[in-house]
């Protein structure tokens, strides 16, 4: 196959970036995008220009690293598929495909298609753990746990941490990612004495990184990787709202 | 020879009667002793969070761009903990001799008693922390079957164990970075090691934004930067694991264990075309419900489905009628290269066998039926149960498969070869965790520590979680406690200046080439070389023409590879570079360690050592040893060798038959 890639190229946070156009051909469709990228990078390379940087590492669609919105679809468009795992049986001969960072004012470009998302880490550190020291547990089936709970809570923390939910929304919202860890633990018998406190202090700090807030669209849902689920965020305006009440 | 420093007494009491005896720091000193963690994958993460909760002041250090992304995130199957939930006979000593018989008797046994001492408490401490672990209808944990065992130990989370395991690690180590015990570095890359006294003291990094170098002080350095099976490109690690740290300790006076033991995984999806930039492994577990097979014809080219049930050969349950499917990693993957060398392989390249789930599927749909009390279910109906049951357990893998390869593995069998997955080498430790290089230590797949010849599967997530939470808290006191005269060095201390240039100047020789090819054209062709000659057989003839070719790659790198771009700003190839660099000196060890050892043990197979039934055949009179190797200048080393004694565990010739 022939395409046409349309890049977002950036040098670093402070320039301003512009697509530039590459055609590349001898696409298999047994190649993955990355390795689309890998080919033109080193053809770059070889011509003596500068390959465009992307973040990338397990290549299995697990490590949350790799993060292109293609064609205006964050991961493009294959559905609960990352970047790393879209193939390129997707496209036909002559297709042009346009491919940009993620865009959100709390995820800065680095480098081109490379962004600082070390804003969910801090989101996580204002809660999203349990406060057991090593050593303290008590026997691991000491807790039954309701196996549809056990799935759930699993369920919601299969989430990657990429970023695409925030990619996806028009306000730039981390209300999936957010809630994906307040239901997990929600679920857990073992979260639930820090639960009030967890789901009010991530909150503050979504909102404190200069995420957007959330008005329903579901495009998130649409788009992640995942398949974490709406009922996330329902569930975490319920922890929200129980947490706001008992502490007046 | 090298001293261990293993505990005396009785195999039971070692560890218990170390930890009781061991010396301790108060809390009120631990808070001014600083420890620097390089990695944040299982090993790394749990070390970091349980020592900044024991009070130690930590710096932790990842290259990704979150502590979340360590390649340890990608683990599928599980991790073994000898908790005997199921009641079918596990017990601490048998997850011991597992683990010493399927490591082919080159581990240590009081290293591997230890670890199977502390499984158990793995389990608990993740399930604590909210790791949701897959369970029953009961609400009790589930376990399933791994290679190379008889019993189920293995605690999972579908497809995604490392991913569970690895949040509940990165969790606890982001509560301790918000308490202010842990100072988090993301995208920076440890380039050097410093010691003073010969003591570890701290080390160089690259703020690989800035592409500033950075100076940090520790009282003592732990490495937890995983394993090297990218040294062969094509593996299923993660694109951006590395032997740097390990490498640069390496030439700073820590012994390499080992370094040719590397795991071949024997399911993992073949190679497609040049471009393939890595391998993916389908998980151990499929081989639970899979069953494995070749046609009885060579180069039979039917559809898989088309040929029928008598001319089908299932060679592993053929050959190992005990373990059948479930032998151990090594003996399943040269049992596949066996087969397509001889011509029976299968799909568009000839390099692959089939992992067939079509019995499973039927299996499962009968027992599905007969819960629904209907008898008289169809064949379709069957089939549509147990496709939903085999979804349960291995969804998110079939996926993946179907993804990468367009092909449905619930309609036809998946094509599968082996491919190189994990580095049984790495630093040579002791007891205690430590390198050769005092108050320097290496944790996880970094170390050479606990897997002899060939890692059980599930064990790696074990041993990475043993070392973080449960070992390195007790083992680095007993050398941190003798450091709390030990005042910071300051920065500009003469051993930081000259380290730190040092780290300069390779920058500034790598940038200063400007070849003609690029930093992936060398690295495939080291890959290509160490495949066909230091991989899964390899023989005298083939090592020595690998080593003269790895020193030419080396050379021809050094004066034409192409760099694009500066030092001073955000460069992945310049990242690379400096990766790809190391790994020719790495792959030269390899070939000579692989040389030296004229035995074939557990994933190292030398031709010329083999039974009349092309089984790996052990030297135990001569190899015996951990080999450690001393790095001595470039392109040279010097071999000191500690001996593996065997008290517990008699050497007998591993029979999975
Ligand atoms: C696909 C796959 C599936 C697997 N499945 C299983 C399984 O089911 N069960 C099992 O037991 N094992 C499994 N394994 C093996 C297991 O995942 C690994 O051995 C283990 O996770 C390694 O953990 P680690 O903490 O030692 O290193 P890693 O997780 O590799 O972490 C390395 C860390 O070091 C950092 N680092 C490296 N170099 C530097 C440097 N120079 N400077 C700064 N930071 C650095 C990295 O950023 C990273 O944080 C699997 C492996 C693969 C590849
Ligand atoms: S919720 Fe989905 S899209 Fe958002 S970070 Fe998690 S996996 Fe990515
Ligand atoms: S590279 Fe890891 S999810 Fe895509």
């Amino acid at each position: 196959m022939k395409l046409t890639l349309k890049v977002w190229r950036q040098q670093n946070s402070q320039e301003k970036g512009r697509f530039e156009t590459y055609q590349v051909s001898d696409v298999s469709k047994d190649m993955s995008f990355l390795e689309v990228f890998d080919v033109l990078n080193e053809r770059l390379i070889n011509e003596g220009k500068d390959p465009i940087a992307f973040d990338h590492d397990c290549r299995e669609g697990i490590c949350g690293m790799c993060s292109m919105y293609i064609n205006g679809r964050a991961h493009g468009p294959w559905d609960e598929t990352t970047t790393c795992q879209l193939h390129m049986r997707a496209y036909n001969d002559g297709d042009t495909i346009v491919v940009e960072p993620w865009r959100a004012a709390a995820f800065p470009v680095i480098k081109d298609l490379t962004v600082d998302r070390t804003a969910f880490d801090r989101i996580i550190q204002a809660g999203g753990y349990i406060s057991v020291n090593t050593g303290n547990a008590v026997d691991a089936n000491a807790i039954p746990i309701d196996k549809h709970d056990a799935d759930a809570a699993f369920a919601a923390a299969a989430c990657i941490g990429c970023g695409a939910c925030v990619a996806a929304c028009k306000n730039s919202s981390a209300m999936l990612f957010t809630s994906a860890k307040v239901s997990q633990l929600a679920l857990l018998p073992q979260g639930h004495p820090e639960r009030k406190q967890r789901a009010l202090n991530m909150v503050a700090q979504m909102d404190k990184e200069g995420f957007g807030s959330c008005t329903n669209t579901g495009a998130c849902e649409a788009e992640c990787p995942k398949g974490i689920s709406l009922t996330n965020i329902a569930r975490l305006n319920r922890e929200v709202l129980v947490a706001g009440l008992s502490s007046e | 020879m090298l001293n261990a420093k293993i505990p005396a007494g009785p195999l039971e009491t070692k560890w218990s009667k170390y930890k009781s005896t061991v010396k301790l720091v108060n809390p009120a000193n631990k808070r001014k002793l600083e420890v620097i963690v390089i990695g944040t994958g299982l090993a790394g993460a749990s070390a970091a969070a349980s020592l900044a909760e024991l009070g130690y002041k930590v710096k932790a250090f990842c290259f990704q761009d979150s502590p979340r992304r360590a390649h340890s995130i990608a683990a599928q199957g599980g991790i073994n903990a000898a908790k005997n939930y199921q009641n079918d006979g596990d017990s601490v000593f048998r997850l011991f001799y597992d683990t010493v018989k399927g490591g082919d008797y080159r581990s240590r046994e009081g290293n591997v008693y230890r670890l199977a001492e502390v499984s158990a408490s793995i389990i608990d401490q993740c399930v604590a922390q909210g790791v949701p672990f897959a369970r029953e209808y009961g609400g009790l944990l589930s376990n399933r079957s791994f290679g190379g065992t008889q019993v189920q130990r293995t605690f999972y989370a579908a497809g995604q164990t490392g991913q569970q395991l690895l949040l509940g690690a990165y969790s606890a180590l982001q509560r301790q970075v918000a308490l202010g015990n842990v100072k988090m570095y993301n995208r920076h890359e440890m380039l050097d090691i410093v010691t003073v006294d010969g003591k570890a003291r701290g080390i160089i990094a690259r703020d690989l934004v800035s592409g500033k170098l950075e100076r940090h002080f520790g009282h003592a350095v732990l490495l937890c930067s995983g394993g090297y099976g990218n040294v062969f490109f094509l593996s299923t690690n993660a694109m951006g694991s590395n032997v740097t740290a390990a490498w640069k300790a390496h030439k700073r006076g820590a012994y390499f264990g080992n370094p040719c033991f590397t795991q071949i995984h024997p399911t993992c999806i073949p190679v497609s075309g040049d471009h393939q930039s890595k391998l993916t492994l389908m998980s151990e577990s499929l081989r639970n419900d899979g069953r494995i097979w070749v046609p009885k014809k060579k180069d039979d080219n039917r559809k898989a489905t088309d040929i029928p049930e008598e001319e089908r050969d299932y060679y592993l349950e053929r050959r190992y009628p005990a373990f059948g499917n479930l032998v151990p990693r090594d003996v399943a993957s040269r049992a596949a290269k066996e087969r397509c060398d001889e011509g029976y392989g299968v799909g568009a390249s000839k390099m692959a066998v089939y992992l067939d789930f079509a019995e499973a599927i039927l299996r499962y749909g009968k027992i599905e039926a007969g819960k629904k009390g209907d008898d008289n279910a169809g064949k379709e109906e069957i089939i549509k149960l147990g496709k939903s049951v085999v979804a349960e357990k291995y969804g998110n893998l079939f996926d993946m498969y179907a993804k990468i390869t367009g092909e449905n593995p619930y309609e036809t069998p998946m094509r599968i070869y082996p491919a190189v997955h994990y580095t049984m080498g790495g630093l040579w430790v002791d007891y205690e965790l430590m390198t050769t290089v005092p108050g320097l230590y290496a944790l996880g797949e970094a170390n050479f520590s606990d897997h002899g010849a060939n890692r059980l599967g599930a064990s790696a997530l074990m041993q990475g979680l043993a070392d973080g939470y449960f070992v390195i808290p007790y083992t680095i006191g007993n050398y941190l406690a003798d450091e709390l005269q030990t005042k910071p060095i300051p920065l500009d201390h003469p051993a930081f200046v000259e380290t730190e240039k040092a780290v300069q100047d390779q920058l500034d020789k790598l940038m200063s080439i400007k070849g003609q090819h690029s930093v992936d054209h060398f690295h495939k062709a080291l890959g290509k070389i160490m495949w066909d000659k230091c991989g899964m057989a390899r023989n005298e003839k083939g090592l020595t023409e690998a080593i003269g070719e790895i020193q030419a790659l080396r050379a021809e790198f050094w004066q034409n590879v192409r760099i694009p771009g500066s030092q001073h700003e955000f460069n992945p190839e310049l990242e690379k570079a400096g990766r790809v660099a190391d790994f020719l000196e790495l792959g030269e060890l390899m070939c000579k360690d692989a040389l030296q050892r004229k035995e074939s043990c557990g994933g190292h197979f030398r031709e010329e050592s083999q039974t009349e039934e092309g089984e790996a055949k052990r030297n135990d009179d001569n190899f015996s040893f951990v080999a450690a190797w001393e790095y001595k200048g470039p392109g040279s080393s010097e071999l000191h060798k500690e001996a593996l004694t065997f008290d517990i565990v008699h050497p007998t010739q591993r029979s999975y038959k």
